[in-house]
């Protein structure tokens, strides 16, 4: 249930590995202006698409919306009703399966049943060679890569899943494709040997470097495996980028949506001039005493209202006489604090910057009559008067019970609270009613309860948190 | 817990009787000493020595085996290519009708399938024989064969097919070293099945055969005419016996192919283990 976290893609070369920016690359795959139509439904809508030699590439949609039928016109299973597919700069539009440098990976692994896992493997070898001793050495080097040695003479009832899918990985491997396709391959794991499985896949993919093509519905997989996302909705393709950007910056309201949780906020663009003073702080404030901004020594920006924290007398003794001694004051105590202090252990996600550095430009939204306006220094302040939606991921939304020093500070009503152990997702609904999840990460062992259903509470965010999409 | 009741136990040994119990007075008297069939005079299995030695029933036999070889492999080649072709095809219009049509034989009166069969080989002119009873008899016992393999066909992972051409094979090649070797049990239960149909068939081949080609049915069909003799019971009790090991053998392959298939089913769709 975590969100897929984006992180760096480990690659074999010491340079990134980013062909899709460089102008001079060829394109191993290449679709132009592909149509495909059963009958009367379109399946695929003049589509165009560049996938790179030693890619991992993921197409990733809901189903049905043609992201296996992509495959299958890859493979050869299918061919495109009108425009072209281009494998190494060669239309093979009408090259019949068997005659293609593609193998595919099925999400039934559609191993054949009477032949044992070697002989699966040595399948694809033998059609083309008859020197046994080539064969052997092949499939003995695919056993290894996929840990099937011990299980090569065994017919494929007698293995488990996880193996089953290995075997299916390596017969279509054996060959040493050009690209190799994989089609939900792991849609029969349980989560953990799924998640196991990918970072193998990942591993494997690197050790041969093979282009591999991988068609998901989970979009978790395809930002843990893929070094590029396809995001497709009904026959097209919406966005092509890497994890971290489809996740961070998604380019429409349905790629936001489609990838983990998100709040949506819908409101009008009013650009923001220079100068103008931060919608934060038209907002009425109450200063509750202590919430002065602690000195810029602090290393947590947290607000410790609830820590006990040393007063006036106290931080002078300790800088001036007793920080060579003991080092450094601390503002948060190392002591566990008082039950009730956990709220504010430990600082929410990105911290909020004080409400003073907002960055200029961008634009506010006015979403609901009477509410302050949202601060996005993101957006465009071309997009003025129009009507935007603000994506916001959940884990970006702190909450605290009272008002932060935070760019964009919302009042609100717990609703519902989900428990989900590494992470708790609070629902929190506005007073027009818009409900806005914002997600805490566990870090403490006893979950806290200052925080609870019916309460009311601040969600806040930065400026820079949210993404500015138009529908 | 099925409990014991008098009203199943009679039920059962009815039932049974009813189906078996001609046959049995069939095999016991095939065993009788006397001349006379109904007579009971003692065991013996004389009538089975003289079985061997009557010329006769040899050669009716030695045709009856020849035309259920033949016809049997030809109808299991035919029918296998029109289950699979029905089955592979997908949908096109008049499917259902096309599916029908293949099955329509099953339930055809053997009277009119022999009578239009004469009717045809006079047509064109062909020479009644062995030759036509094979063809008459492959007519009949393909959709039979078509039905066994066509059910095997009918759950069988298109994705295997499709993994083979992937893997570099030629749809014949596909066919001949992935399909084939799964849906086997189906093929060979479905030659077993045909094989017994053509060896007990007799109205077809009464309608379809010539002087030179008399089939084991036929002749024991003509020699009842002349009075039921012993030697009858013997051959009709050899006859039983085939008919009986090749029908349990075709159950037991077809039992033991869905066992498998069962299987493996089960095991694609368990996760780890």
């Amino acid at each position: 249930m975590a969100q897929p976290s984006p992180k760096p893609k480990p690659s074999p070369e010491t340079a990134v590995f980013e062909p899709w920016n460089d102008p001079e690359a060829k394109p191993l795959i290449e679709f132009r202006n592909v149509t495909k139509r059963f009958g009367e439904f379109t399946a695929i809508d003049d589509l165009s698409l560049r996938i790179y030699e030693r890619e991992f590439f993921a197409l990733l949609g809901p189903s049905g919306c043609g992201k296996t039928t992509m495959m299958r016109m890859l493979a050869g299973f299918e061919a495109p009703t009108e425009g072209h597919i281009l494998l190494g700069g060669q239309a093979i539009d009408t090259v019949p399966p068997n005659k293609r440098a593609v193998n595919m990976m099925f999400q039934s692994y559609a191993l054949f049943p009477h032949l044992t896992v070697f002989d699966n493997i040595a399948f694809g070898l033998r059609r083309e060679s008859r020197d046994d001793e080539k064969i052997e050495a092949r499939v003995e080097e695919m056993l290894r890569l996929t840990r099937l040695s011990k299980f090569a003479s065994r017919k494929p009832h007698q293995i488990s899943g996880g193996q089953r899918q290995r075997v299916a990985l390596a017969r279509s491997l054996a060959k040493a494709p050009k690209l190799l396709l994989l089609d939900e391959p792991l849609g029969a794991l349980d989560k953990k040997l799924r998640e196991e499985t990918q970072f193998e896949l990942m591993d494997i993919q690197e050790k041969t470097g093979t282009t591999f093509v991988i068609v998901t519905h989970d979009q978790e997989e395809a930002m843990t495996v893929a070094s590029r996302v396809a995001v497709m909705d009904e026959g097209r393709i919406v966005q092509v980028a890497t994890p971290e950007v489809i996740y961070e910056a998604p380019n429409s309201v349905y790629v936001a949506d489609f990838i983990g949780d998100v709040n949506l906020i819908r409101g009008t663009a009013k650009a923001r001039g220079e100068g103008t003073a931060p919608a934060a702080n038209e907002a009425p404030q109450e200063e509750a005493p202590g919430t002065t901004a602690p000195p810029a020594s602090a290393p947590a920006p947290a607000t410790g209202r609830h820590d006990p924290q040393p007063n006036a007398m106290g931080r002078w003794l300790h800088d001036r006489l007793l920080s060579p001694v003991i080092g450094p004051r601390r503002d948060q105590p190392k002591a566990l604090p008082a039950p009730e202090a956990a709220a504010e252990l430990p600082p929410p996600a990105p911290a909020p910057e004080s409400a003073t550095d907002i960055p200029e430009g961008g634009i506010e939204i006015h979403w609901s009559e009477g509410a302050a306006p949202i601060v996005a220094s993101s957006g465009d302040p071309a997009l003025d008067g129009q009507q935007v939606v603000l994506s916001l991921r959940p884990e970006k939304v702190s909450i605290a019970k009272e008002k932060p020093q935070a760019h964009n500070a919302l009042p609100g009503r717990v609703i519902d609270i989900a428990y989900l152990g590494n992470i708790s997702t609070y629902h929190v609904e506005l007073p027009d009613g818009t409900m806005i999840k914002a997600q805490m990460a566990n870090t403490r062992r006893i979950a806290r309860r200052d925080i609870t259903w019916e309460d009311e509470v601040w969600v806040s965010f930065t400026a820079t948190a949210g993404v500015v999409l138009t529908e | 817990m099925r409990r014991f009741s008098w009203f199943n136990a009679t039920s059962l040994t009815l039932g049974f009787a009813f189906l078996y119990l001609p046959m049995i007075i069939l095999v016991i008297y095939s065993f009788n000493r006397s001349q006379l069939v109904t007579v009971w005079a003692g065991f013996s299995t004389r009538w089975y020595g003289e079985l061997l030695t009557n010329q006769e029933f040899l050669d009716a036999a030695w045709v009856t085996l020849k035309v259920a070889v033949f016809s049997s492999t030809l109808a299991t080649v035919l029918g296998t290519m029109a289950a699979y072709a029905i089955v592979r095809m997908g949908r096109f219009p008049g499917r259902t009708l096309f599916s029908g049509m293949i099955y329509a034989p099953l339930v055809m009166p053997e009277v009119i399938t022999g009578l239009s069969l004469l009717l045809l080989f006079i047509g064109i002119g062909l020479d009644r024989g062995v030759l036509t009873i094979v063809l008459a008899h492959t007519t009949f016992s393909m959709c039979y064969v078509s039905v066994v393999v066509s059910s095997r066909l009918a759950n069988f992972d298109r994705a295997l097919e499709e993994a083979a051409l992937d893997l570099g094979c030629s749809p014949f090649d596909a066919f001949r070293l992935v399909t084939l070797p799964i849906i086997a049990p189906a093929v060979i239960s479905g030659w077993l099945l045909a094989f017994t149909l053509s060896l007990d068939d007799l109205v077809i081949a009464s309608f379809t055969t010539g002087p030179s080609a008399t089939t084991l049915p036929i002749k024991i069909f003509s020699s009842i005419r002349l009075g039921v003799s012993p030697e009858i019971n013997a051959l009709s009790t050899v006859l039983i016996g085939i008919v009986t090991v090749g029908v349990i053998t075709a159950s037991l392959i077809s039992k033991r192919a869905a066992v498998q298939a069962e299987r493996e089913t089960r095991a694609g769709e368990r996760t780890t283990g």
